[in-house]
């Protein structure tokens, strides 16, 4: 067998390819879905955690900014591990996919409510004031006034964030999530050949390309004016 | 409350376990010590690549840090650890986390030293030229501070992931902090290892996390 046989029967073997084909599928599906679950509690998460800290009450500003640095500060497979083999000794159980899906919303709810914030402290201050005067309350201010002109500011980061953390739905393999890289690993176990996570990887490539090449776009079409 | 501080402060589990998570916060340091600057000189080649006008060179390029910036880390670490031994190359699990982070790691720090460099204004280039300096000296002396200056916060958030990301280097049983946390609570158990490893990187890794605020509140006071 020359060299290049030797590679393609393991790493581009078709009969391994067809076998598994099937349960990469399945995963995608699940990634799909983890990752939108992901996306709608963090953001929203974030969303709340921001306009509270807007309210300007001191001392719970000091918390919710300490639970934000606590997230950014904390790598997600540790909390993900945290959660999964930590909790049951306290008699609460999660699923490997209830563990990753906490876990990443918390740590995208700490960097969505870092740039929300940013955006919002970016909108002058006088805004605040001109609507407030004209009889607005609070949250329509915020929600009407303040976010339409923040959300411009904060949709690159936030693009770029949100990609980078739903990329983490890969570690929900390590709590046994039968997600692309879980089943691609399960295949390469069964089958003693490497052709699953070829397909693993090009599984992530169709999925993250698109939305990696959207990202940039993004940074161009909302960059600063300068 | 009592099972709670049972299940992750025990203090008699901490003492037992602690010496092995000592090995494992030094291997992370260490681990951080050799993917940051990898990671570094990996991005300042892509970026400083990327100010090559040809398209046979550009776009291969682009091509090259979007595949990279679309994979997982994990991903990309099994394909490397797992998959590479099939192919008759056997990777030690450190060999995988440097090969897999330089890939990683290079396409992201690479993506932020081109924006610095696309943010210094041509005509300090033309000036330099103008002074008589040649292709390195524009570069290294006027071009690069300004660069790195301007994305000082992008570089910093970045390093901040890369040295968290290498946690996943337990999956390839790098005996690092979160893998040696593991180790101890399966022997005792208990999830005060974990809690402590958690702790560890916390107490590491908070002061990072302020300065970044700090950072970028400064750059977004001198855009407005």
């Amino acid at each position: 067998m020359t060299g290049w046989d030797r590679f393609a029967d393991s790493f581009l073997n078709a009969r391994v390819a067809a076998e598994y084909l099937p349960r990469i599928i399945e995963g995608f599906w699940l990634t799909i879905i983890l990752a939108a679950c992901v996306i709608a509690t963090g953001l929203v998460a974030g969303l709340v955690l921001a306009v509270l800290r807007a309210m300007g009450v001191r001392p719970l500003n000091w918390l919710i900014i300490f639970v934000v640095d606590l997230f950014r500060a904390l790598p997600p497979l540790v909390i993900i591990v945290l959660i999964f083999f930590g909790l049951p000794g306290m008699g609460i159980e999660f699923s490997g996919f209830a563990a990753a899906w906490i876990s990443l919303s918390l740590v995208l709810m700490a960097f969505a409510e870092e740039i929300y914030w940013a955006g919002i402290t970016a909108v002058p201050k006088g805004q605040w004031e001109a609507s407030r005067s004209l009889g607005l309350p609070f949250l329509v201010t915020f929600l009407v006034v303040i976010m339409p002109q923040a959300i411009r500011i904060v949709i690159p980061p936030l693009t770029n964030r949100t990609i980078a953390i739903t990329k983490g739905t890969a570690l929900a393999s390590v709590v046994a999530v039968p997600e692309i890289l879980g089943a691609a690993q399960a295949g390469v176990s069964f089958s003693f050949n490497p052709t699953p996570l070829t397909l693993g990887a090009a599984a992530y490539l169709v999925l993250f390309l698109p939305v990696v090449v959207l990202g940039r776009w993004v940074e161009t079409r909302f960059a600063w004016k300068r | 409350m009592s099972d709670f501080l049972e299940t992750f402060f025990s203090i008699d589990i901490l003492r037992e376990a602690w010496p092995i998570l000592l090995t494992g916060f030094g291997q992370t340091l260490l681990l951080s010590a050799v993917t940051v600057p990898l990671g570094v000189v990996g991005g300042l080649v892509l970026a400083l690549l990327s100010t090559v006008r040809n398209p046979w060179v550009r776009w291969p390029l682009m091509a090259w840090v979007d595949v990279f910036r679309a994979l997982p880390p994990l991903v990309l670490l099994v394909f490397i650890y797992a998959g590479l031994p099939f192919a008759g190359l056997e990777v030690s699990a450190l060999g995988a986390v440097a090969i897999g982070f330089f890939l990683n790691t290079g396409a992201y720090y690479g993506e932020i030293f081109r924006a610095g460099l696309e943010s210094v204004p041509a005509g300090q280039r033309e000036a330099a030229r103008a002074l008589g300096l040649h292709r390195a000296q524009i570069m290294v002396l006027v071009v690069l501070p300004q660069a790195i200056r301007n994305v000082l916060p992008d570089l910093v958030s970045n390093t901040l992931e890369v040295v968290k990301l290498t946690s996943i280097a337990s999956v390839v049983a790098m005996p690092e902090l979160l893998f040696q946390a593991r180790q101890a609570q399966s022997v005792t158990y208990n999830a005060t290892p974990i809690m402590a490893a958690a702790v560890a990187y916390f107490i590491l890794l908070w002061p990072l996390v302020r300065l970044l605020s700090r950072l970028e509140n400064r750059q977004l006071a001198s855009r407005r």
